[in-house]
């Protein structure tokens, strides 16, 4: 799959708390209402003007802090094709494969603000089509690619009533 | 080969012996939901159709982030939570029980267990040697339906820490100054396994304090072999029985040593906004006011937690422009310090005493922070916003220094109020 958009540039260690802040708690159960503040926090233009396809780029350890699966659901429901950053925290990275949600460790050094990329997942190639150069990234664990290839945890619990990982 | 304390737990799993890297599907013993996660758990095991605990005896759904309820939609929420629980025979616990961590430390787990909660302070529960780590609601509520889930066995740092602590410095400064040694990512995926004199001569809250924040260095989970002390506090919540003594073999292979000498720390503080940014007392050097202090908490709201704060205020007057909020973790630590006498102290030193949960430590309610305003706390995390403001600003630190604020009004050091208190006293 090729995943194609334009570039939202965070920094490090972009907390689950600015994701998905805790004063939006009551909204965890409206999750389209509460996608509409999508790391609102570290940058309140973002949920308004992010577009279909667009990726989310951070630096080291992307999503760090609280287990609220909410963060990545709502990053993936206000249309961010894959998150992409040079470290991500545990559970995060855990969860974003859950919801279907793909993440990429890659030297994101080089990528701006506003760059246009262009995401082979399965050669596993970013090319930066502002800068003109192409990036690798770290496959995922096998386990996780059959997760994310099926959709998510929860399809594919539905379509094999079990974990099938190996 | 010689085994790491995860290895083994992960490996009587499994079945067979297993080494780091690898990854392997385990059963679980103990899951755990609160209310900002449980609720999504439970509708995704409604879109499988499978609304059923694999062990319900050892599913606990906790009601402790927004509890009492502050909001319509979470009252809402919380009763989602209770027909699940109904529905499926799980265990409840309500509003005014405490924290999940406590909880499930004081009378679910046992050495050995594999726990999965969705909060990421899951890994609190590697102080009694289980491989207890955090995931989030779709892998726990399937954890809860199947009774079992996916794992990466974790490469382990051990964590070596010896000699005593000078007074005025506690097991929470000791957290602090390894997280700002190896950083918020310094241990992502990896396991902590503390050991020492230090830790041997712990209480089972210092090490409960160590363990819930080894997510703050990125790791899975913080474990300690099961002795004596895990033994005493088994048997002070009358589950005796289910000790059991598990060590990490002498020759196995660790990724990283790392080791401290406990009487060099010194009283540590997290500066805003993340965890890992600690100085400690004598790097301060201009006055930080503090406009509120929070005691309480999963990382530093139990008995010997509130003890050690009561010593400090004793006898003296409270900041007139601090605000304390004290949050005992759960209900046996509330009834506990309400028969010292301590609550009575701490209400008449002007304290604000809250039901046992979380409190105001997730920004939800109960202690939300104003404009440009300085809370010190004894909590986790220091994020951006998480006490409910991104223009508020925390401070982490142990029990003692947040007792000292509450009473000069600004960060302290503990150790020359314990001096200075002891030469009185003498006097």
């Amino acid at each position: 799959m090729i995943l194609r958009g334009k570039v939202w540039k965070f920094g490090d260690n972009i907390s689950t708390d600015l994701i998905a802040p805790g004063r939006l708690f009551h909204l965890r159960s409206n999750l389209p209402e509460l996608a509409k503040h999508v790391l609102e926090d570290a940058d309140p233009t973002f949920a308004q003007k992010v577009q279909k396809g667009d990726f989310v780029v951070g630096r080291k350890n992307f999503g760090l802090g609280s287990s609220r699966e909410h963060a990545p659901t709502i990053i993936k429901l206000a249309g961010v094709s894959a998150v992409l950053a040079k470290s991500f925290a545990r559970i995060f990275y855990r969860n974003a494969i859950n919801v279907g949600l793909p993440v990429l460790i890659c030297d994101t050094d080089r990528i701006n603000q506003g760059d246009e990329l262009e995401c082979d997942l399965e050669k596993g190639r970013i090319n930066d089509l502002t800068k003109n150069i192409t990036l690798d990234f770290t496959p995922l664990p096998k386990a996780m690619i059959k997760i994310l290839n099926d959709g998510g945890l929860v399809e594919h619990i539905k379509k094999y009533g079990d974990f099938k990982i190996d | 080969m010689g085994k790491t304390l995860a290895e083994k737990i992960i490996g009587e799993h499994t079945g067979r012996e297993v080494k780091a890297g690898e990854i392997v599907i385990v059963p679980v013993d103990v899951c755990l939901t609160q209310d900002g996660t449980g609720p999504l758990a439970i509708r995704q095991l409604r879109k499988l159709g499978l609304e059923v605990a694999k062990n319900p005896k050892r599913t606990v759904l906790f009601i402790d982030h927004a509890a009492p309820s502050p909001r319509k939609e979470l009252s809402n929420d919380h009763i989602l939570i209770r027909e699940f629980a109904e529905k499926t025979g799980a265990c409840l616990s309500d509003v005014g029980e405490g924290v999940c961590h406590q909880i499930i430390a004081e009378s679910y787990l046992k050495p050995g267990d594999i726990l999965i909660g969705a909060d990421s302070h899951t890994c609190t529960g590697g102080a009694l040697c289980s491989f207890a780590t955090g995931m989030g609601s779709t892998d726990v509520g399937i954890g809860i339906a199947l009774g079992k889930t996916w794992l990466r066995v974790p490469e382990t740092f051990k964590v070596e820490i010896t000699g005593s602590f000078q007074p005025g410095v506690y097991p929470k400064d000791l957290i602090l100054h390894l997280i700002g040694l190896i950083g918020a990512d310094g241990a992502t995926y990896k396991a902590l396994e503390f050991c020492g004199d230090t830790v041997e001569k712990m209480s089972a809250s210092g090490r409960l304090t160590l363990s819930n924040m080894a997510v703050e260095a990125g790791a899975k989970v913080g474990l300690f072999a099961s002795d004596n002390t895990t033994k005493e506090f088994l048997k002070e919540h009358k589950r005796t029985k289910d000790f059991r003594k598990i060590e990490p073999d002498e020759d196995a292979k660790y990724e990283r040593i790392i080791k401290i000498d406990a009487s060099k720390l010194l009283p540590t503080i997290s500066f805003p906004h993340t965890v890992d940014n600690t100085k400690t007392i004598d790097q301060i050097r201009k006055t930080i006011k503090i406009d509120q202090v929070f005691l309480g908490t999963c990382t530093n709201g139990r008995l010997e937690d509130l003890e050690t704060a009561l010593k400090i205020i004793k006898g003296r007057k409270k900041h007139p422009k601090v605000r304390m909020i004290i949050v005992p973790a759960s209900k046996r630590v509330f009834l506990d310090t309400l028969n010292k006498g301590y609550i009575k102290a701490f209400i008449q030193f002007g304290a604000a005493i809250l039901a046992p949960g979380c409190g105001p430590c997730v920004g939800v309610h109960e202690g939300i922070l104003g404009d440009g305003e300085n809370c010190l706390s004894t909590m986790n995390r220091n994020f951006k916003g998480r006490m409910g403001n991104t223009k508020g600003f925390i401070y982490l630190a142990s029990p003692a220094t947040a007792a000292v604020a509450a009473i000069t009004g600004e960060i302290s050091d503990p150790r020359e109020f314990l001096v200075k208190k002891n030469l009185k006293e003498r006097r």
